[in-house]
């Protein structure tokens, strides 16, 4: 959610309960202009909160020229102070897989847990043990990095890939219509598209090239990981992942006003199948 | 196609660049004339009439105009309001971060008003938000006034008149099928005895629940949480979806609806998590002498109590109280003794006379927690410490809160400021686990016949073998005829001594 209009997209995301206090929203109102400025961000967003045991994390994401690559995720406490967090890579998602329980909300804290790994080929494969240590400010890019990629949403049409491939807002998006809004195939993952390519050509015949070129939502596995509501009598679309609890979409239809953010302990709810 | 000459198009786009000069006229030249395109085809074809539009948002809007009426009823009765101040709560949560928008609370609070007079009651108050896949709960904590409560206790009967209904169809049917098949053997299955769900005003039953799925929509009275609920809702960790009446499929198989399931995990949310600053409440004077064994489950507030400062609130955790009876493994507060009712059943039919030997061992009492325990001696779960506290403000701690945020059962919140403090759950109704969850294995399946040697498959004798026993059944065989002989001579003795 944009930082000029924090105060009404924060009214339309707190239908899941937590909010922010007066403090911290007035605090960051003031810091993310700031940030704005000194990272040299064309646009800079409210993410999420990320539930600690002692204290929360705050998550601001900076935007470049292009939205759907270029992009810096910060964190803070206090809503002032803000900390750069490195670029997600493979290897620092791989490494957070395994680690399991809540944040604590300390970021130089370190997870060990130990690895079993096969050395060697055919019958010379030994399993040997690894201990892995992976810091909470890692485990921290990570978690981000996965809700990222499986849980941002946004409406089919509100972004735009120009002729040179770049992603950006479309200035004509004027808002799903009602009908639209209560298909699931009407959002997109904000993510590089991986079923997209997988897709026959009769089922891409009706894709419009600049607007569907992100995975819809309606194909993700396991079917059912969305509950589509409409709050506030109709008049707001709000969309909770099941496999993220705490990420609320929202979406106001026939306006352009939508957006989406995590509040929430940070922990991918590995108990989905037996929960439906 | 559109029909229309190239030349009138641009000469419209051009007249609208020029009416309204946008920016950056050359980035956006397509969206104009897209735009321009659309505004010509606005004639209309069809000659069919509109349908009314019946949207839900109407519909909504209808029923939660409503609430906004003031009632004609006039302010005779000499009770107090049961209707709480929400809004001031909700202003203390959003301190504390937690809660839902401002309207959204307003709506909450005039549907409590309507629940308030329609309903006797003597204590309301909003307990909560839950979350379903579909549609989401409002919850509506309240206790009846004394003396009000004939129709709630005829709803019980119902359901439990439907209930007998049901076994004696179920009965019905079984005989129905011993008269085809006699030779069917019955079953010596006994079902453990079901435990008695507690008393209304005691325990998991102390108070009673309201839920409606939108704030206007009328408020539908939860049913009372019987330990059966309570054990089966442990094991089970399944999404709300928001329709009471939707059956919960699960296993181990969960013996009631949504709203059953609801209200059994009210029920552990609240034994859970509802706390209350040290000194809040405390136990009346007149019990401690008569009743030392039982577990004392009333108490009274302190008119005394002053409140602690926030600093010391947010430091100790020994200064927050569980002030709702911990919930026993046996699903209910108190405990009661099965084996002896078992007992006694069985004196009346003495076909399970085999079971009273094992009566005699009596099964140790579950004892919980007592009443207004410090939530600092909370168990951990994996590591995970059971609460955290915080302070709203840093920057001005003059005015600010204590905060109480449980690890257990996420999404529950407590603040304290003075004399006032208030519990509140916003989730989705599930149990913190560190581990994932994982279903109980279904129980082993039965043997179907004894496994006696007679059973055994035989292996094959070898040619030896054979040998030996055809010899050995020779043997035999010339020993009998030998007897035979004996036998037949004896009979003939005998024979002749007729």
């Amino acid at each position: 959610m944009d930082s000029n209009i924090i105060h009404l997209s924060l009214d339309l995301s707190s239908f899941s309960g937590i909010i922010l206090s007066p403090e911290q929203k007035a605090a960051l109102q003031k810091s993310m202009v700031i940030l704005k400025r000194d990272y040299k961000f064309n646009r800079v967003l409210f993410w999420g909160r990320i539930l600690g045991t002692k204290t929360d994390y705050f998550i601001v994401k900076g935007l470049g020229s292009d939205e759907l690559r270029s992009k810096a995720f910060l964190y803070s406490f206090n809503c002032l102070d803000w900390f750069l967090l490195p670029q997600s890579t493979r290897e620092i998602v791989t490494s957070s897989y395994a680690i399991k329980g809540r944040f604590i909300g300390d970021p130089s804290y370190v997870y060990i847990y130990v690895e079993t790994e096969i050395v060697g080929e055919g019958e010379d494969a030994q399993e040997e043990e690894i201990t892995v240590q992976v810091t909470e400010e890692f485990r921290l890019v990570a978690v981000i990095a996965q809700i990222e990629t499986e849980a941002a949403v946004v409406p089919r049409g509100a972004y735009i890939k120009n002729p040179y491939g770049q992603v950006n807002t479309n200035r004509r998006f004027e808002g799903l219509s009602m009908t639209e809004a209560k298909k699931l195939n009407s959002y997109f993952h904000f993510a590089e598209p991986v079923r997209l390519k997988k897709k026959t050509l009769l089922e891409k015949a009706d894709l419009e090239p600049s607007i569907d070129f992100l995975d819809s939502l309606e194909d993700d596995l396991p079917s059912g990981s969305w509950s589509l509501q409409f709050e506030k009598g109709n008049s707001v679309v709000v969309l909770r992942s099941l496999l993220w609890l705490g990420l609320t979409f929202y979406h106001i239809p026939l306006t352009s006003h939508h957006g989406y953010t995590y509040i929430g302990t940070g922990q991918k709810n590995i108990d989905f199948p037996f929960m439906l | 196609t559109s029909q229309q000459a190239l030349y009138d198009h641009l000469s419209q786009v051009l007249t609208k660049i020029l009416d309204e000069r946008p920016e950056n006229v050359v980035d956006m030249f397509e969206d104009i004339s897209k735009e321009v395109k659309l505004t010509c085809f606005s004639k209309k074809l069809d000659t069919l009439r509109e349908k009314k539009e019946i949207s839900p948002l109407c519909e909504l809007a209808e029923i939660q105009k409503a609430l906004f009426y003031k009632t004609t009823e006039t302010e005779e009765d000499d009770w107090e309001s049961p209707l709480p101040n929400v809004m001031e709560m909700a202003f203390y949560f959003e301190q504390a971060g937690v809660g839902l928008s401002r309207d959204e609370t307003f709506h909450i609070y005039l549907a409590m008003k309507q629940l308030t007079d329609g309903q006797p009651l003597q204590r309301c108050r909003f307990w909560g938000k839950i979350l379903g896949t579909e549609m989401n709960y409002f919850v509506v904590e309240a206790e009846y006034r004394e003396g009000e409560e004939e129709e709630e206790d005829e709803e019980v009967m119902e359901t439990e008149s439907k209930e007998s209904e049901l076994k004696t169809v179920h009965e019905e049917l079984n005989e129905e099928e011993n008269e085809e098949f006699q030779t069917f053997p019955k079953s010596t299955y006994v079902p453990p005895p079901i435990i008695p769900r507690e008393e209304n005003h005691f325990g998991a039953n102390k108070y009673i629940y309201f839920v409606c799925n939108e704030p206007g929509q009328s408020w539908v009275k939860l049913p009372m949480v019987t330990p059966a609920h309570i054990a089966a809702a442990r094991y089970i960790r399944r999404f709300f979806t928001g329709r009471l009446e939707n059956r919960i499929v699960s296993f181990p198989p969960f013996p009631g609806y949504e709203a059953n399931y609801l209200r059994a995990q009210i029920a552990r949310i609240s034994a859970g998590t509802h706390v209350s600053p040290l000194g809040f409440y405390q136990f009346g004077m007149e019990e401690d002498e008569e009743e030392e064994e039982t577990v004392r489950d009333t108490y009274e507030e302190n008119p005394d109590y002053e409140g602690y400062p926030v600093q010391d609130m947010v430091e100790s955790l020994s200064k927050w109280v569980h002030h709702l009876q911990h919930i026993l493994p046996q699903g209910r507060c108190v405990w009661v003794n099965m084996s002896q009712k078992r007992e006694r059943d069985e004196d009346e039919d003495e076909e399970e006379e085999e079971e009273e030997d094992e009566g005699p061992d009596e099964p140790e009492p579950e004892v919980g927690p007592p009443l207004l325990t410090p939530v600092s001696e909370d168990a951990e779960i994996e590591n995970t410490v059971p609460w955290t506290a915080k302070i709203s403000s840093s920057l001005i701690p003059q005015h600010s809160i204590a905060i109480l945020q449980s690890n257990i059962w996420p999404g529950a919140y407590t603040f304290a400021t003075g004399r006032k403090f208030e519990n509140i759950y916003i989730g989705w109704g599930h149990k913190y686990v560190a581990e994932n969850y994982c279903p109980p294995f279904p129980p082993q399946a039965q043997v179907e016949y004894p496994s006696v040697p007679e059973i055994f498959e035989t292996s094959d004798p070898t040619v030896a073998e054979e040998l030996a026993y055809r010899q050995a059944m020779e043997e035999e065989h010339k020993g009998k005829e030998e007897m035979e002989e004996e036998d037949e001579e004896q009979d003939e003795e005998d024979d002749e001594d007729d």
